[in-house]
């Protein structure tokens, strides 16, 4: 890894030239298609770039040129964004499931003027944009199903493109040579990626990172954990997402693991259990999906076997996360967990398909410390992370043996960290970006004059040097009597239910807090089917007097650990409602990267929020809705409200607690 | 269905009328059928061209399933006689029908439950296999590159159809709407040359009915299989179909294109019903 230091290989095509060189047989993409994992190693790899760079070279693709990726996690897209970089272009991933509207901002906005897609689906939303992107001169497409009848002057196939270049590097030398220059001519320095960031405020910004930055970023994850060319990782995450690009392309690349794409996003896990993946990445989503349909499938399972499961369940509790963590256990705990390693736990990790598990990082939201626990206790080295695509990913991380549940670690290597006056995490390190693609003025606002950038959210160091984020610094409110109202906190602790997947909670300004929530219809249809109570739609389970009454218990719960801790107490839940709709990306009411935007939520539920605050019991409401298509229709409802019970907060004043 | 307003004006169809397919895969000539006393089919005549997706449309009990029924030997109709690739058929089997290129799928469901997506597909390629028992109980030799082979045409079809999240799923576990994607999947293993579609898209929600059409089309197209589809979806109907033969009481009342049957009066008068 010393490599990049010695100022050798300082861009991605020239690290996968060396990867060819030093360990070309090793594999490098694997891709599960028509049921069999295809593989192609280092060289291989390293040869279809070559070609595939050809190829764009002689399409017309020329250094500084963007070239847009768009699609689920295959080998060619990763290739394409090495043989753009190859030439000296710049790639720019966006989210495969932006609806058209978003596509295009980003398209025009980064002036893309090739576009290398996975399917026809990608290629006729391209389309169906086409007169708003003035830039965009090719498209390339990697699966030619469906679209053999399009008109292909300006639409090829990736699998072509690469063979002509591969034809015409045969053909002549000089052409050889060329492009072997034109790689050259690249260095650590030169604009590397552009990623646009999810934008859960306003329009997506394009944060620019150069090879250096990206390299260096990756470099500290390899280091910091370990990692090497023996490591299994599967790809599932957007692309445009840059924990998947550090980790799937640029990490893969710098230490020479190999990147396993499944077949399809339904698949992964069946996928990441064939591969046996030694490193993971995921947000808390995935772990508690899997979590959650375990759960589920567990309540079918016999009674014997339910038994087994919950009691040690139960033992991984008390002693699983200790001896992960090294600490002294009695003998006879150690045998018993040893047993239930026997029994349970080992083929629950191997039905998650962490068998294999090294270390799994979980990051992008905060997870719940049930959750994370329970992963650690059944023996999955599970940490957390902080990042952002400005730092390149790492922020804060975990060291072995300092794990908290409620910390996201301590300063990741060469990051510096300061807390701003209003409690605003600021960071400086080698591999912060270099600004937003075409907006200085957001830039500047991000950037402090010393080279520190804004994170954007409220932490705070605790005794033992891990930071601790609440929230985003500015959704961080006060209730109307100046209790401190830290809204996401809220929001996770009741997220930590398995019943409960989205909340939104109000109060910034009010009087007391409210919250908002989605049911979770795998968990609570499954309670419903063993409860006899009947359904036919999400609304109506959600409207159900019984599943009221259950989420009042959890409500009643968070209330109780709210008014345990200091400062909390008073942002209590007096009230809350269950949506009669599942929260959308589609309708705004989520980021891309699933996240509630609560603004623009209050607005569209307008009617709920004021019943949640004028005391009333049942609010009408109706939303528009956007199907998948693109159509609109509209859903109504009359959704009930409840109040909920709070509790005097018995947090000690800290001076009296010792 | 979005595209379903569109080609009501009539436009897109025409313009597909007039791509004439090939010629004539399967004549039904002057069928009538009848159980005891009950008429199922009378005296109707049509015919399939190479290539084309044939609709056949009627209120209930018009006789289409029975027509579908006859086509692929499940029936034998008292009068009246088909031809198929240019022979005139004698009683054929259902099996025999099968051996000559005629897959089907059923208005409900008729899949292996307790089986695989993976198993049930692989069913469709019976007719195709050729090693005996013994050799195929060994799972050796020839006859285990045979499966391989087949193996890789059933994953062909998975893959087309999009159903590699069930691949190993017992079928029965599976909703209505992929469960009809697997039949249809069934029928595909066949490599048929003519595809009879028994309501394919009955029961489904939107977007299941969506995804169907787009399979078959996609079928038509890529593998240029002749597809006779009966369907009461008349959106479906119209956006899919180059030619409509429309059965009332087991008469036909009408025969062409989508446009030209939408405009016929006995069609509206079946359909929409006629004061008397």
């Amino acid at each position: 890894m010393a490599s990049v230091s010695a100022g050798q290989a300082d861009t991605f095509p020239k690290l996968l030239l060396r990867n060819a060189r030093e360990r070309g047989a090793r594999p490098a993409f694997r891709h599960k298609d028509l049921g069999i994992w295809q593989s192609w190693n280092w060289a291989q790899v390293a040869d279809q770039v070559r070609s595939y760079a050809k190829g764009l070279s002689d399409l017309g693709l020329k250094r500084g040129d963007k070239v847009a990726i768009i699609g689920y996690n295959r080998p060619r897209l990763y290739w394409s964004m090495a043989a753009a970089q190859w030439l000296g272009a710049i790639p720019v991933p966006v989210y495969a499931d932006s609806v058209a509207d978003e596509m295009a901002y980003v398209l025009d906005h980064a002036e893309a003027v090739f576009a290398c897609v996975q399917d026809q689906e990608q290629v006729d939303k391209i389309l169906s944009i086409a007169d708003r992107l003035p830039n965009l001169r090719h498209m390339l497409y990697d699966e030619p199903r469906g679209l053999r009848d399009y008109d292909h002057g300006k639409l090829h196939e990736i699998g072509s493109v690469i063979e002509a270049g591969s034809a015409a590097l045969k053909a002549s030398p000089e052409a050889s040579g060329a492009l072997e220059r034109e790689m050259q001519a690249g260095s650590g320095s030169d604009l590397g990626i552009i990623l646009y960031t999810s934008g859960t405020t306003g329009r997506p910004k394009g944060v620019m990172l150069s090879h250096f930055n990206v390299i260096t970023a990756a470099e500290i994850g390899c280091q910091f954990d370990g990692l090497t060319e023996r490591d299994e990782i599967i790809a599932y995450l957007p692309i445009a997402w840059v924990g998947d690009h550090v980790f799937s392309y640029a990490q893969a690349i710098i230490a020479g693991f190999c990147v396993n794409c499944p077949e399809g996003p339904e698949t992964v896990i069946d996928d990441r259990r064939e591969v046996g993946t030694t490193y993971a990445f995921a947000p808390p989503r995935v772990f508690e999906t899997m979590l959650t349909l375990t759960m589920v499938r567990m309540e079918d399972a016999g009674p014997l076997m339910r038994r087994l499961f919950h009691y040690f369940l139960g033992v991984a509790k008390t002693h699983g996360e200790k001896i992960l963590n090294g600490e002294s256990v009695p003998l006879g705990a150690r045998l018993l967990y040893k047993l239930g390693d026997l029994l349970i736990y080992a083929p629950l990790r191997n039905r998650f398909g962490l068998s294999n598990i090294k270390v799994g990082y979980t990051a992008g939201e905060a997870i719940g410390p049930e959750l994370f626990r329970f992963y650690r206790s059944i023996g999955v080295n599970l940490k957390q992370l902080y990042g952002q695509t400005e730092a390149g990913v790492y922020v804060t991380m975990q060291p072995d043996g300092e794990i908290k549940a409620d910390t996201v670690g301590k300063p990741a290597p060469l990051v510096e960290i300061r807390i701003d006056d209003n409690g605003e995490v600021l960071y400086r390190s080698p591999s912060i970006f270099g600004g937003y693609y075409k907006d200085p003025e957001k830039t500047a606002e991000t950037m402090t004059a010393d080279g520190f950038v804004r994170s954007g959210d409220a932490g705070f160091f605790d005794e033992t040097g891990h930071l601790k984020i609440i929230d985003r610094a500015k959704d961080v409110g006060k209730l109307s009597n100046g209790d401190l109202f830290p809204p996401k906190y809220i929001e996770n602790k009741l997220k930590f239910y398995p019943n409960i997947k989205e909340v939104v909670a109000f109060g910034q300004g009010r009087d007391y807090a409210t919250v908002a929530l989605n049911i979770d219809l795998a968990a609570v249809g499954n309670w419903a089917e063993r409860n006899n109570v009947v359904y036919a739609s999400y609304q109506e389970l959600a409207g159900h007097d019984l599943v009221y009454d259950m989420i009042a218990k959890h409500v009643d719960e968070v209330n109780r650990s709210l008014a345990s801790e200091p400062l909390m107490g008073g942002a209590q839940i007096r009230r809350f409602l269950i949506l009669h709709k599942e929260l959308d990306a589609d309708d705004g009411e989520l980021t891309r990267t699933q996240k509630v935007r609560r603004g623009f939520i209050a607005e569209r539920y307008a009617p709920l929020v004021n019943a949640l605050y004028d005391g009333s019991q049942i609010a009408a409401i109706s939303t528009e809705v956007t199907f998948e298509d693109g159509r609109k229709g509209v859903i109504s409802a009359n959704v009930k409200v409840r109040d909920a019970k709070t509790y005097p907060t018995t947090a000690p004043t800290p001076a009296r607690a010792a | 269905m979005n595209a379903t307003a569109m080609n009501l004006t009539g436009e897109p169809i025409a313009a597909k009328a007039e791509t004439k397919k090939g010629e004539v895969l399967l004549a039904v000539e002057n069928i009538s059928l009848r159980f005891g006393g009950v008429k199922a089919i009378t005296d109707v005549s049509f015919d399939i061209r190479k290539g084309e997706v044939r609709a056949i449309i009627g209120p209930n009990g018009a006789g289409k399933t029975s027509m579908l029924n006859c086509i692929n030997g499940f029936y034998h109709p008292q009068e009246g006689q088909i031809t198929y690739k240019g022979v005139r058929r004698p009683r054929v089997k259902p099996h025999q029908a099968a051996a000559d290129g005629i897959a089907r799928t059923f208005q409900n469901v008729a899949l292996f439950k307790g089986m695989s997506t993976l198993d049930n597909i692989m069913t469709g390629r019976t007719l195709k296999m050729h090693r005996n028992f013994f050799w195929q109980a060994l799972r050796h030799g020839p006859a285990m590159t045979e499966e391989i082979e087949h193996r890789k045409k059933v994953e062909d079809i998975i893959d087309f159809l999009q159903i590699q999240h069930i691949r190993k799923l017992p079928v029965g576990k599976l909703p209505y709407g992929l469960q009809k994607r697997v039949e249809l999947g069934r029928a595909l293993a066949m490599e048929p040359e003519l595809l009879l579609l028994d309501e394919p898209m009955a029961g489904m929600n939107l977007e299941e009915k969506e995804d169907m059409c787009r399979f078959i089309l996609d079928v038509n197209s890529e593998f240029g299989t002749t597809i006779a589809l009966i369907e009461h979806d008349m959106g479906v109907v119209m956006d899919l179909s180059d030619r409509v033969v429309v059965l009332e009481y087991g008469r036909k009342i009408a025969d062409g294109t989508p446009a030209e049957v939408k405009a016929d009066q006995k069609v509206i008068d079946a359909y929409l019903g006629v004061a008397h």
